[in-house]
């Protein structure tokens, strides 16, 4: 060890060690940065004290605050909760069609629709309500059983062929072919004339003999243009929209077997404002249609299955 | 850095500290053009500080009243007839900019001369050391006062002079969240408790920085928490000011009595010690420019009061550029002032300065006060209607960033054929043409759905002769908006329609 001594070139003490010719300058900390390096480490303890922090075999340690990612959480939607009580409230109280009256209330259960629909429904309807072969697209203007928002509504609440729910929608469309009505030429002959009619295919003999087996077999449900029919949740078949499909391969299938799409029935599962605010978005999709006139209670009178 | 006295490191040039206590700074009172200098731009900052949000400024009736506000809550900044969207946050970026260079521009042609006068750290210590000499006195007294035992009479000055540190810091803290809220409001309700408990911390915290840093830290923080003094170092070069001694005009120092007695002639310096006494961070500036110098130029008042004393010419300590010493030193004539100021360096930093003031300037004027932006929907791109028409939908901002309601019309330019609706409307009702009612300074946001009837008719046309609808595009249309009042305005956003592949099969 060699003695201490100012450096010539900073004029500033050595602190004396020396190694090779190889000396350190004396440039202390000042003391006040080692008290707060002591804060920090006090600080630490008492954040490990007080907020989880030691893993242990299934969770960390608690802490005495009791703070929890998840508490905080709900804390939070508890306080988002209150915030929208009075909507919430404002939007049980009113019916659907109130709702649907009402531009601010409207908004607001559009936009909560939005919310509820990316929770519940995107599963089958898609992201952006655009449906996919079986689950229909609830953007265009083509409704089983009625656009407007109080039907929607009902469907809602009720499902789709729901066993153990009375006003559930309720068709069923017989297997023509699978249950020996009609053969498999007669078959083929019908989905040609269901081709002609949706515009797909020209006339000929095959779509005449079928619009024949068509009129025996169909129309009443179907019409006899095949407009469809809503009180049995038959689709439109002179439209371009199809559910399952509108090619031949599609068509022998749904003719053949029959179709029996479901869905829940979610007046069991959600809330009433829920499914009121689902109702009003579907609505609003841009296909939503104008109520009826007389707001009949139709839905009640949905015959359970059709011929 | 602290002064280093080599006679007193001996005296204890055995021990080794790893930490050093600061040594505490007593600066002597000066007057001076500098003090005084020092003292408007005092005034001049801590009355921007304290004055700016409690100036009005009438905006209408649907935006605040106050000149200054960052309205966080609203995302909105107001500064007197400028308001800026979150969406214009490039003005404030640009300012920013601006800022920086401006300390560029500042630094290369006097120096530190932001540390010295303008820095809130240095205008705050400078008034905390205003508030020493005021209870405990000068220089002298204060250092008595440090090394007397803790009787009554300490106790009693501490607690009063550090009571008026806490009001100064509280006042201080408490300013700030002005800038943040209707300050007349936000007064009433942080004295009846009612103000946002952010209001609250925040003061707290600011109170507390202002209090420890101004009241103790001190020079402390400029020298070893500040980057600025680092940044500086390279910032600066040999034509920038800086406060310098003449060394080859002071030295060698001694007394005026000495200067009878000695054998050779000493310098101008009498070694009076009165520019360490004022320096308000403790250092000699007779070893050199130094890290610890924020070139507050004090010394130089005291420097040149000294000399006065003496009868000898100002100036031993004075602003001076490295240039001008090596010249000064062989007898040459200092460049002059402006030339030293207006040179290559600062010119261009001017420049840029100006340019992108100049820039930001034009910008503000052309800006427009409404804006339509448009979002297509990618999920479904588009939707088959029965009547095999295809529908598209958009999400749509209008804009409205005037301080009353406006009235705006929303239009389809090209795709013939085609009519809106929105998603509070009957698809019946579609049109080309809407009105929307946008309150004032507000986003509204839409729901626009477009039916082109024409299209799906003509699809296998369109796919036919796609080449040569090609110079506009496939399905090319914009939405523009227009405000049919006197101010009017206009903007357009340019977007596609989607038809099925295959021309809606």
């Amino acid at each position: 060890m060699s003695k201490q001594r100012i450096d010539d070139a900073t004029g500033v003490e050595t602190v004396g060690h020396e190694w090779d010719g190889i000396e350190e300058l004396n440039n202390p900390l000042p003391r006040w940065w080692l008290w707060s390096f002591y804060a920090c480490i006090a600080f630490a303890i008492a954040y490990c004290v007080v907020y989880p922090a030691w893993p242990m075999i299934d969770k960390a340690t608690a802490g005495t605050f009791g703070w929890t990612s998840r508490g905080q959480l709900d804390q939070e939607m508890k306080a988002e909760a209150t915030r929208k009580a009075g909507l919430m409230a404002e939007l049980d109280e009113a019916s659907i069609g109130q709702i649907a009256a009402d531009p601010r209330l409207r908004r607001a259960a559009i936009d909560g629709g939005r919310a509820a629909f990316k929770v519940n429904c995107i599963q089958c309807h898609g992201n952006g309500a655009a449906g996919s072969a079986g689950y229909p697209n609830l953007n265009d203007d083509d409704w089983l059983w009625g656009g407007d928002v109080a039907t929607i509504h009902q469907t809602l609440l009720h499902g789709i062929r729901q066993p153990g729910d009375d006003a559930t929608r309720m068709s069923q469309m017989p297997a023509f072919g699978r249950d020996g009505i009609l053969d498999a030429a007669q078959v083929q002959d019908v989905v040609s004339h269901v081709r002609v009619i949706s515009g797909q295919e020209k006339p000929s003999g095959a779509s005449q003999r079928g619009a024949e087996i068509f009129a025996a077999n169909c129309v009443a449900c179907h019409g006899g243009s095949g407009e469809g029919g809503r009180a049995f949740g038959a689709p439109r078949l002179n439209d371009a929209i199809w559910l399952y499909g509108g090619d031949r391969k599609t068509l022998t299938q749904t003719v053949t077997n029959a179709r029996y799409g479901v869905m829940p029935a979610w007046g069991a599962r959600l809330d009433p404002v829920t499914v009121k605010m689902l109702a009003t978005y579907v609505h609003s999709l841009g296909g939503g249609e104008e109520a009826p006139a007389p707001a009949a209670p139709e839905a009640a009178a949905a015959p359970a299955a059709a011929k | 850095m602290t002064a280093h006295d080599p006679k007193l490191r001996a005296d204890h040039s055995n021990e080794i500290g790893l930490y050093e206590k600061r040594k505490a700074v007593f600066p002597k009172a000066i007057n001076g053009p500098f003090r005084r200098f020092k003292w408007l731009v005092m005034i001049v900052c801590l009355g921007i500080y304290w004055g700016t949000p409690w100036i009005r400024w009438d905006r209408g009736p649907y935006a605040p009243d106050q000149a200054v506000l960052i309205d966080l809550a609203h995302r909105r900044f107001f500064m007197f007839d400028i308001e800026i969207w979150p969406h214009e946050f490039y003005f404030v970026a640009g300012l920013l900019i601006m800022a920086g260079i401006g300390l560029f521009l500042v630094t290369s042609a006097v120096g530190r001369a932001w540390c010295g006068y303008a820095c809130p750290q240095t205008v705050w210590t400078d008034l905390f050391q205003h508030v020493d000499r005021f209870i405990d006195g000068d220089r002298n007294a204060q250092l008595r006062l440090q090394k007397a035992p803790w009787t009554a009479a300490k106790i009693g000055k501490r607690a009063l002079k550090w009571s008026i540190y806490l009001a100064i810091s509280f006042a201080t803290g408490g300013a700030w969240i002005f800038y943040f809220a209707d300050a007349p409001t936000l007064q009433y309700d942080f004295w009846t408790g009612a103000a946002d408990p952010v209001a609250y911390g925040t003061t707290f915290i600011l109170t507390m920085t202002t209090f420890i840093f101004g009241g103790f830290m001190r020079e402390q923080v400029c020298v070893y928490m500040c980057p600025w003094p680092r940044i500086q170092t390279a910032m600066l070069d040999e034509k920038s000011l800086i406060v310098t001694y003449k060394d080859w005009r002071g030295e060698p120092r001694g007394s005026v009595k000495s200067a009878v007695k000695a054998a050779t002639p000493l310098g101008d310096c009498i070694d009076c010690m009165q520019c360490v006494a004022v320096c308000p961070t403790g250092i000699d500036i007779r070893e050199g420019p130094q890290i610890g110098c924020i070139t507050c130029a004090l010394c130089i008042d005291a420097c040149d009061k000294a000399m006065a004393d003496v009868g000898r010419p100002r100036g031993l300590i004075d602003y001076c550029t490295l240039v001008d010493a090596e010249k000064e030193k062989k007898g040459e004539e200092p460049t002059p002032v402006l030339k030293t100021i207006f040179r290559p360096r600062t010119l261009i930093y001017l420049g840029v300065w100006s340019a992108i003031g100049a820039a930001m300037l034009f910008m503000l004027g052309q800006r427009a006060r409404l804006d339509i932006s448009v979002a297509k929907d990618r999920n479904p791109e588009f939707v088959m209607l029965s009547d095999g028409t295809v529908r598209n939908a958009w999400t749509i901002k209008l804009r409205n960033m005037e301080e009353r309601p406006r009235t705006f019309r929303v239009a389809l330019d090209g795709l013939e054929g085609a009519a809106m609706f929105t998603d509070e409307m009957d698809a019946a009702a579609a049109k080309r043409e809407l009105t929307f009612r946008v309150p004032a300074d507000t986003t509204r946001r839409l729901r626009i759905y477009v039916i082109d009837r024409r299209r799906a008719e003509h699809g296998e046309h369109h796919r036919e002769h796609g080449e040569g609808h090609r110079e506009r595009g496939h399905g090319e249309f914009a939405f523009v908006l227009t405000a049919p009042d006197d101010e009017g305005g206009m903007d357009r956003s340019e977007t596609s329609f989607t038809l099925p592949e295959g021309g809606g099969e």
